[in-house]
């Protein structure tokens, strides 16, 4: 996939729509280490902050952003009081204003749309459509 | 002095550095024409043997009682003409120095702009020399007892080297023994000798030192005067046993009382009469009577007294006494605390057993520890096999939810280095690993034993644990990433060990106030300056060594200790201290005793009585106390309002509208200036920059003064908060402009014209910047109308009226 935007035009970007300092991170990986969901993650969120200073486009392809809950585990550990939630909602926020969304209704199976609950699908929806 | 002065102008070249740009030959003619100019030349190099042969002929001959030397910054000369003028016979204070270069040649393209410019700055300079005054220096004769804040490495360190020199010290030490962090360790690093084989002597030698005393169980309760003029009340809590003492151990085999041992970190027990290791110091055991029976005369218990074959046990002492000493000059070698890392839910400190702190290991791996260096882990005391370090814990989290520390402590991850090859020699089969997000190995010898310890088989993973959980055999487990291979960990552990960083005493606070010290955001004391007075507090004759100004491991300590003690000794060696005669001088008529500046002085020189009265020897001339007195009834030494005043109307003469009167601080704004030029930073030649020694020094009347005048705007440049030289008197100065901005806009004046900006000594770009900004701002302004700063000084007087009122 092409990105029609620059490593520091990104970092720039994800700055200014998440709020926070992304520079002063050290790369200590306590939050991948406190992260319930790292396991299922490509990069975690070490790796994602890591991609973001080092200018990696690329970072707007990976599944990390999408598997975090937000559930502030690693934000609350953070020695640099970065908000990584914040972080991956911003780089949610940069895909589906590009004009994608995430997940696409006609793609969930049938039965399984039974099987979600309504909170998780309501959530998610808000979470990973424009 | 009533006769007219008589004024030798001198303008240099500085070869082609000025010359260049600044028709130097005109401005030497356009001095001579000034009021009070006897004589004005231009030099080649002022600085050169041959000139100041000149000017010193010119003194004598001439017979002048002033001298201006327009040159490069008084940074790099002023102390050299200054001699000059004393070696003529004139008081060094007659001398007026202009900045032609830094502040002038070297930051304008157009030569016309800078000549100009130049002759503005020429006449500021010659205005303040008619003024200017000689002053004698007051010698404050210094003695030769020190006072040494705190028995651990540093100060026992202080006290020898000192007390080698033939000076007397006192040394206060708030536990029972000397000795401090240090007496609980097992090995130091990088050479892995026994901390207590290099400490024991140290402390031996302070015991047996016929100059020093030690005054152990006891703090310091208030402290006053000045430099060689000290007052320090001590109070000293009972030991209850004599020096008589033989530390035959007999007492503790009857004492019927155990509690956790502190010296221990609690993995021992001790009785109520103890001492902490065989070798300290006092070498008289001590009894800790909050633990003690024979406490309130409920149970007599006297079993140590009366198994005491030298009698040395008197429970009739008193509770505490005080004393009170003659001190010349003070060390403060108070030390620091280790981290406590109980709160950090995560790491289970305090909740899992097998959790500990690398101080807790160190009091299990040292020789004198209870197991006598035996490796064991807390829960079952078995030999712990897989052992694994976590890095920075308290350290380096600047997150301030999470209430650790935002500094790197410095000595942890060679702590941890060092423990682990401990743990290798004495358990060789164990495995040890350490988690970390950078190892700092920065010291002599200690990159060399960081890869000894990767030779030997430990291991280093780069990503601290998220969290330590606890498993039911008590073995713990250590979840996170391993940043360098980018996959997750899981791995068990039968012992955990936090490396743990320092921080500031919890008693600083009070250490400060007592001294009128000032400390960091992080509870240590600041030094006079961060890199070329590391030593030095900043109130004369009090010196910093060790942890308590920062953390540092033994080595650093021991260097500051010995520094603090060469420091001490130079000023003691003298046997007196000249101060510079940059100090506040009261009005008395004028005083009301209304107490404002005894409360604004940052260095606690005034005192009120009646009438205001300065301390010479405290005051660091800031000027504070002059812009906050209600009745004008302060003026500075050398900074005279007179003089301010003089040089701001001189500034002004020609073409007002187009300048900006600078208020520069000379620790960092000036210098800020001075930096712009030694970068050839060009920017706008509007500003005229006055030189204080602290903006705090800016009166009200002074911005008034100049926008009266017709200034463009006026310009307070100070140091970033919290970078003030003088503590706080930034804070301070900031009251003043903002109380200046509110009565600009009652009187219906542009208050735009009016700024304060921070400019460090470094950040020559930044005020480059701050000037050109300003200059195009109020430049194109309109001249107020005379009416609307007529109500501006009106509003002012109000003002101050209002102030005396309230007071």
């Amino acid at each position: 996939m092409e990105f029609e935007i620059s490593g520091d035009e990104l970092v720039n970007k994800v700055e200014e729509l998440s709020g926070q300092n992304i520079f002063s991170c050290y790369q200590c990986g306590i939050c991948t280490g406190s992260c319930p969901f790292a396991a299922e993650m490509d990069l975690g969120p070490r790796r994602m902050i890591a991609s973001l200073i080092e200018g990696q486009v690329e970072v707007l392809q990976s599944n990390t952003p999408w598997i975090c809950a937000s559930c502030f585990q690693c934000v609350v550990r953070c020695p640099n009081d970065i908000d990584i939630a914040a972080v991956s909602e911003a780089l949610r926020q940069m895909t589906q204003r590009r004009g994608f969304d995430h997940i696409d209704l006609s793609h969930i199976p049938a039965e399984e749309r039974e099987r979600i609950p309504q909170i998780a699908f309501v959530g998610s929806f808000r979470r990973m459509t424009r | 002095m009533s006769a007219e002065p008589r004024i030798g102008v001198y303008i240099c070249h500085c070869g082609t550095n000025i010359a260049d740009n600044v028709d130097v030959q005109q401005i030497s003619k356009f001095a001579q024409g000034l009021d009070g100019v006897t004589i004005s030349k231009d030099m080649m190099y002022a600085c050169s043997g041959p000139s100041q042969q000149e000017i010193m002929v010119d003194i004598r001959e001439q017979k002048l009682d002033r001298v201006v030397i327009a040159a490069c910054t008084p940074r790099m000369h002023e102390p050299t003409f200054r001699a000059v003028l004393e070696q003529a016979g004139l008081n060094k204070y007659l001398l007026e120095f202009v900045n032609i270069r830094e502040h002038d040649a070297w930051v304008h393209n157009d030569r016309d702009a800078a000549t100009e410019k130049a002759k503005d700055l020429v006449r500021m300079g010659v205005a303040r020399a008619r003024l200017l005054r000689g002053y004698e220096e007051k010698e404050i004769p210094v003695g030769e007892e020190v006072l040494v804040l705190g028995g651990g490495i540093s100060g026992i360190q202080a006290a020898l080297e000192l007390a080698d020199a033939d000076y007397h010290i006192h040394i206060v030490e708030k536990e029972p023994f000397l000795g401090g962090t240090m007496a609980q360790l097992g090995l130091t690093y990088p050479t892995l000798d026994c901390s207590t084989c290099i400490l024991a002597p140290k402390l031996s030698q302070v015991e047996r030192h016929p100059r020093i005393e030690i005054l152990a169980n006891s703090t310091v309760e208030s402290v006053e005067g000045y430099v060689g003029n000290f007052t320090v009340t001590v109070s000293q809590k009972a030991r209850f046993v004599t020096d008589a003492c033989t530390s035959c151990d007999k007492c503790t085999e009857v004492c019927p009382v155990a509690i956790p041992n502190e010296f221990d970190v609690c993995l021992s027990k001790r009785k109520a009469i103890y001492k902490t290791f065989p070798q300290a110091v006092p070498a008289a055991y001590a009894i800790d009577f909050d633990t003690c029976l024979n406490k309130s005369n409920l149970l007599v218990c006297e079993r140590c007294m009366e198994v005491c074959e030298p009698q040395a046990i008197n429970f009739e002492m008193l509770q505490r006494t005080t004393r009170k000493l003659h001190i010349d000059t003070i060390i403060i070698a108070t030390g620091a605390k280790p981290y406590d890392p109980s709160s950090i839910a995560e790491y289970g400190y305090g909740r899992y057993d097998n959790v500990i702190t690398t101080l807790d290991f160190e009091r299990i791996y040292a020789p004198t520890s209870p197991t006598d260096g035996d490796i064991i882990r807390p829960s079952d005391r078995a030999t712990p096999k897989k052992i694994g370090y976590i890095q920075c814990v308290g350290s380096r989290k600047p997150n301030p939810a999470l209430h650790q520390h935002p500094y790197c402590s410095r000595i942890c991850c060679m702590i941890s280095i060092k423990q682990a090859l401990v743990i290798k020699s004495k358990i060789p089969d164990a495995q040890v690993t350490v988690y970390y997000m950078d190892i700092r190995a920065y010291g002599k010898g200690y990159e060399e034993l960081y890869e000894r310890a990767r030779r030997a088989g430990i291991r280093f993973i780069r990503g601290l644990p998220g969290e330590i959980r606890e498993n039911a055999d008590k073995s713990v487990t250590f979840i996170g990433e391993d940043a360098l291979l980018g996959r997750m960990y899981s791995n068990r552990y039968d012992l955990a060990v936090l490396s743990i960083g320092l921080e500031a005493q919890e008693d600083s606070r009070d250490i400060s106030s007592l001294l009128g010290l000032a400390r960091d955001t992080d509870g240590f004391f600041i030094e006079r300056h961060p890199k070329l007075e590391p030593i030095d507090a900043p109130v004369m004759g009090i010196f910093l060594a060790g942890t308590a100004a920062g953390p540092k491991d033994i080595r650093e300590s021991s260097t500051q200790a010995k520094a603090a003690a060469s420091r001490a000794s130079q000023l003691m060696r003298k046997g007196v201290f000249r101060k510079e005669a940059l100090t506040a001088e009261i009005i008395e008529e004028r005083c009301t005793g209304c107490k404002v500046c005894e409360e604004i002085c940052p260095s606690h020189a005034i005192s009120v009585d009646g009438v205001a009265h300065v301390t010479d020897a405290l005051c660091a001339g800031c000027g504070l106390c002059t812009a906050a007195c209600p009745e004008d009834a302060i003026d500075m030494r050398h900074y005279t309002d007179a003089q301010i005043i003089a040089q701001i109307d001189a500034a002004l003469t020609e073409k007002p509208s187009e300048k900006v009167i600078v208020f520069t601080s000379y620790w960092c704004s000036y210098s800020g200036a001075d930096m712009a030029g030694t970068a050839r930073i060009k920017h706008s030649p509007n500003a005229r920059i006055i030189r204080l020694l602290c903006c705090g020094r800016v009166k009200p009347e002074f911005a008034l003064r100049a926008l009266e005048k017709g200034a463009g705007g006026v310009l307070m440049a100070t140091c970033h908060p919290g970078e003030c030289h003088y503590e706080r008197a930034d804070l301070e100065a900031r009251k003043q402009y903002e109380l200046l901005k509110g009565i600009l806009r009652e009187a219906g004046i542009d208050d735009s014209r009016l700024a304060m900006e921070g400019v460090s000594a470094a950040e020559g770009k930044r005020f480059a910047e701050v000037i050109n900004q300003l200059a195009r701002k109020v430049t194109v302004l309109e001249p107020i109308p005379a009416k609307k700063l007529d109500i501006a000084r009106q509003k002012l007087q109000e003002h101050k009226k209002d102030l005396q009122r309230v007071i």
